[in-house]
Formats: C-alpha cells, structure tokens, sequence
C-alpha cells in the first residue's frame, strides 16, 4: 500500500515506512539509544529529502525520549539547573545549526556535509563500542577507555573559567561555559543530522563536567526533550520541514518496537548486544562512506529547486 | 469554456492559417482530455490522463504537455582528494517542470526543425535561459543534456515516439503518464495538426494538477502563516504519543 507523505512530497510504502520505524524502535529499546542516528541515514537512502530526514526525526527524538525524561524526573534524577543551562546552549547551537543548514542547502553542499558528519560520528561511536565489547565477547578483559581512568574533577583550566555556578542536585560548582558550549555543540547536532546527542553528551557529562552518573542520563534526556522539541519547531517554521504523517507512521511502529526492545534486552547478554549495535553502526558509517569515495555513475545533479 | 479555448486554439494557429472562425461545423482539429483535474490524495501513486481528439482529414498529430516553469539548479561533482563532491553549478531559469511530447511519427519525418524549435516541440527545444556567461558553450550544453537527462530519469521529462494511436485518418488519441512525483500547478496540453509540414491547426487544454484532501491540508497548514502552530502541533503529538505509549506499556 502507498502513502504519499505530503511535505515530503513522495509516494512510498506504508509497511515499509512501519517496518522501519518497528526496527529502528526495536534497537533503541534493545540498547537503549536514541536510534535517530539511524533513522535520519535510513530515511535519506530511501529517498526523503535531507531536510525532511533531519526536520522529521527532530520531532520523532522527542517521542522517545519524552517518556524516559519523565520517569526520571518522578525519581528526581534530574538536575533541573543544569538541565536548563544545557538546553540554553542548545537552543543556541541548534538555532545556528538549523542557519548553517540552509546555508550549505543553498551552496549544495548539505548532503555532502549530513555524510561526512555521519561517517565522522558513527565510526568514531561505532569504533569504540567493536573496542570496548568485542574483547568482552572473545573472553577477554575490555579495553578501558583512556577518559574513564582519568575520573573527574581533573580538569584545572576548566576551573578558570569565569561564570562560575553552583548545581545542587550534581554537587558541583563549575563555569556555566562549559554546560553551555556542551548543550551547544549537541543542539548543532540536532539540526544538522537529526540526531538527539546523548552519545556525546553522556560521555561529556561525566568526565568533562564530573556529574554524578544516577542524573546524567535524566538530566541528557531533559535536554534532548527540549532541544529537539525546540528544533522540530524552529524547522518546522523556517523550513517547513517537518513530516507529521512520516513522523506518525514512525512513531506508530516505533514506540511498539521500543517497548517490546526493552523487554528483549533483558534477556540478550550485554557484551553481544553491544558488539550487534556497534557492527550495524559500522555499517551504516561504511556504506555512506563508500557512497562518498566511490566515483558516481551519474556526476550531475538536480538541486535546490527554490526560487530563491 | 469549450468555445473559449476554441478561440484560443484558433487565435494560436493564426498567424500560419486565418481562416475558420468560431462555430464553423468543419474545424480542422478539435480535442480533449478525459480529465482537466489530477487529484494529488494521500494514495497518490501517479496517473494516467486520456487525451482524444479528431481531424477533419488525414495529417500528422503533436502533443506537448508543459507543467508550470521554475528555476533548476544543475551541480556538478568534482574529485576533492579522495571524496566527490559539488563542484559546479548552474542555474536555468523558467525550466518547465514537466515536459512530454507525444507524436504520430517520429517528428522531424513531418515537420521541418525551425518550426519544432520555434514552437519547442520535442525535448531538445525545450528553452533554458541562464544569464551566466562565464562558462563556455560546450560545457553550458553539458549542463542542459545533464538536466534533461536528470529530469527523464526522474520520469517528468519523455519524448514518445509514435505514441499517437490515429483511427482511420480521423480519430486519435493518447495517454499522457502523470508519475507520483508530478509538480503541482496549471499544465497546458498543446496539441498540433500537422500537413505538409505547416501547422494547420492548434488548439490548447488546460490541465491542474493540485493536492486535495487531508494532505493538501497538512500542506498548506505547514506552509502557511501558521507554520508555528503546525510545528507546535507535531511537537506536541509526538510528545504525546511518547508519553502514552510508555503509560500503556506500563499496565501490560
């Protein structure tokens, strides 16, 4: 059965569209990720206008993890302070990033930039995961990452830094700088490949700023909730890039396969879930990267069709 | 209406022939579609639209379908280390983003090219202004095959050759294929007698294609003045959905 996805202006099919959002679903429930760094991929190959992939996933990012900020914040594990100070950087990166896109939009670079973001991060990401699980798996002992052995609080020139805030709930007292140009750096992310971040700023939260670890994901998940709720908004009204029937239908299949994930991930061992994510990571980095590496057959192209 | 575009037919072939005025019973071409609205709805999966017509007499038949003009931006990939990427680009201006000629024979076996390039009929006439001088002619007409090129592989741009069915020297017709991504807007189907390679006669329908239904609405919602609210409202759906799927889930 086709649909035919008004903003995106393309016919595609339904179960295609639910299958999709049912998997990518089911692996962010299994591994506990946000699975946008997926999606967003996902829906370019199939043929979704870059815009349009990152706009909608924006919107797609605050379903899931909306519910997941709310269970925390029932257990207090939010720090509400620093929660605000990193979406206020992240309205910043993300209302830069969303100019920046349209920028390289109107210069034709955007697919060329959304790729090599991608390869970039998901090697880098996918990288460390094959590092840190594959050893676990072939019973060996795991590679410790450098960061993890150096702890918090090490950080002196970071101490220096004017600014200077007090954060009950993390028991710390350090320069609003640092949240700030964290919570920035992620909300750039957010509007140029339609990712949440938390990737990158769970790992910043607890060695760059020293958070205690039982808030830091509650408290990534308060600003990936507002940051990207902020972003759909901002695309939706500058770009008009938002999909509400692409976003439904992926939501539709997508909370299911979160759920039953969850379930799942209960039972699968923790080392081969990891080394599973980190070969489809891989993959998805591999494969944009031979798109971008291997000469095209055809080496023109139509783009940006506005009048502009 | 059908008297007006009669004029309008005969007011277009004027100039080569001024002779049959309005209601005359012998015109020499008279047309139609079987359809003058393509309705975009959510199960769009592209359409077939019938043109039918008749002669007075034994000639040849063209049929040029444009959609609405608007500026194409043609990129070209260059090799920056080991990665490709956009390197050139030009931009036409007033490109039409629909185009398809269907003919009773190939059409320079009846009609001379000054004329198919004056009418631009056939896909090589097809005008592309671009006002950048700065790149020389032969790579300007690599740029205009690569768009052509591009537009037929994205199934808007086709010439048909002897897809014209003729009945007994007077009766014709053909489908004209509409794809899924067609652009939206006013269409003009043309269609052209053709004798002795002359146009004898011309007559002009018009075509609109439009989204309807519930996802033109969403459309114009998200391009219209109330752009924030459509935004507000998926936000918030999805908020919503998220929050509720976790609160079933938590009874299950």
């Amino acid at each position: 059965m086709q649909i035919y996805l008004p903003i995106a202006e393309m016919t595609v099919n339904i179960f295609l569209i639910l299958g999709l959002g049912g998997a990518v679903g089911l692996l962010s429930g299994l591994f506990g990720v946000g699975g946008g760094f997926l999606m967003t991929p996902l829906l370019i190959f199939i043929g979704v206008p870059p815009a349009v992939a990152v706009g909608t996933q924006s919107a797609q990012t605050v379903a899931s993890s909306v519910s997941g900020m709310l269970a925390h914040m029932r257990r207090g594990n939010v720090d509400l302070m620093m929660g605000a100070v990193l979406t206020g950087g992240g309205f910043a990166g993300s209302a830069f990033g969303v100019w920046l896109f349209n920028e390289l939009k109107y210069a034709g670079h955007i697919d060329l930039t959304i790729s090599l973001g991608y390869v970039i991060f998901l090697g880098v990401v996918g990288g460390f995961m094959m590092a840190e699980s594959l050893p676990g798996v072939l019973k060996r002992r795991p590679v410790t990452l450098a960061l993890a052995a150096r702890g918090p609080g090490r950080h002196m020139w970071m101490h220096g830094l004017p600014f200077k805030m007090r954060f009950r709930r993390s028991k710390l007292y350090v320069s609003a700088i640092v949240p700030l140009a964290i919570g920035a750096l992620v909300g750039l992310l957010v509007a140029m490949m339609g990712v949440g971040g938390g990737f990158l700023m769970v790992p910043a939260m607890i060695y760059l700023l020293g958070m205690p670890t039982q808030v830091v994901i509650g408290t990534s998940l308060f600003q990936i909730t507002f940051v990207t709720a902020g972003t759909a908004l901002l695309q939706a009204t500058v770009n008009q890039s938002v999909d509400a029937v692409l976003a439904l239908l992926l939501l539709l299949t997508g909370v299911i396969g979160a759920q039953i994930g969850a379930r799942l991930s209960a039972k699968i061992k923790g080392e081969h879930l990891r080394v599973m994510l980190a070969v489809i990571v891989l993959g998805v980095a591999i494969r944009l990267a031979l798109d971008l590496v291997i000469p095209p057959s055809e080496i023109f192209s139509l783009g940006g069709e506005d009048g502009s | 209406m059908r008297a007006l575009l009669l004029c309008l037919a005969l007011l277009a072939a004027a100039p080569l022939q001024a002779q049959d005025a309005p209601r005359v019973p012998d015109v020499p071409l008279v047309a139609d579609l079987s359809n003058h609205l393509v309705a975009i709805t959510t199960g769009f999966t592209g359409t077939n639209v019938l043109l039918f017509g008749a002669t007075n007499g034994p000639g040849d038949i063209a049929v040029v379908v444009r959609g609405p003009t608007k500026d194409e931006i043609v990129r070209r990939k260059g090799r920056f280390g080991p990665i490709w990427a956009n390197a050139a680009a030009v931009r036409f201006h007033d490109v039409p983003s629909y185009y398809r000629v269907a003919s009773s024979r190939p059409l320079e076996e009846f009609a001379p090219q000054m004329l198919l390039s004056s009418r631009q009929i056939g896909v090589d006439t097809v005008r592309m202004i671009n006002v950048d001088e700065s790149l020389p002619a032969e790579e300007m007409t690599a740029f205009r095959k690569a768009l052509v090129r591009l537009k037929t592989g994205n199934n808007l741009y086709d010439q048909g050759i002897s897809d014209i069915t003729m009945m007994s020297n007077r009766l014709f017709r053909t489908e004209l294929h509409f794809p899924a991504n067609v652009p939206t807007g006013t269409y003009m189907v043309e269609v052209y007698l053709f004798r002795e390679g002359q146009i004898t006669s011309a007559e002009i329908v018009p075509l609109i294609i439009s989204k309807i239904g519930i996802g033109a609405e969403i459309y114009d919602f998200a391009h219209g003045r109330f752009a924030f609210f459509y935004g507000l409202l998926s936000v918030l759906l999805a908020a919503g959905a998220g929050w509720a799927a976790s609160a079933v889930f938590r009874r299950v």
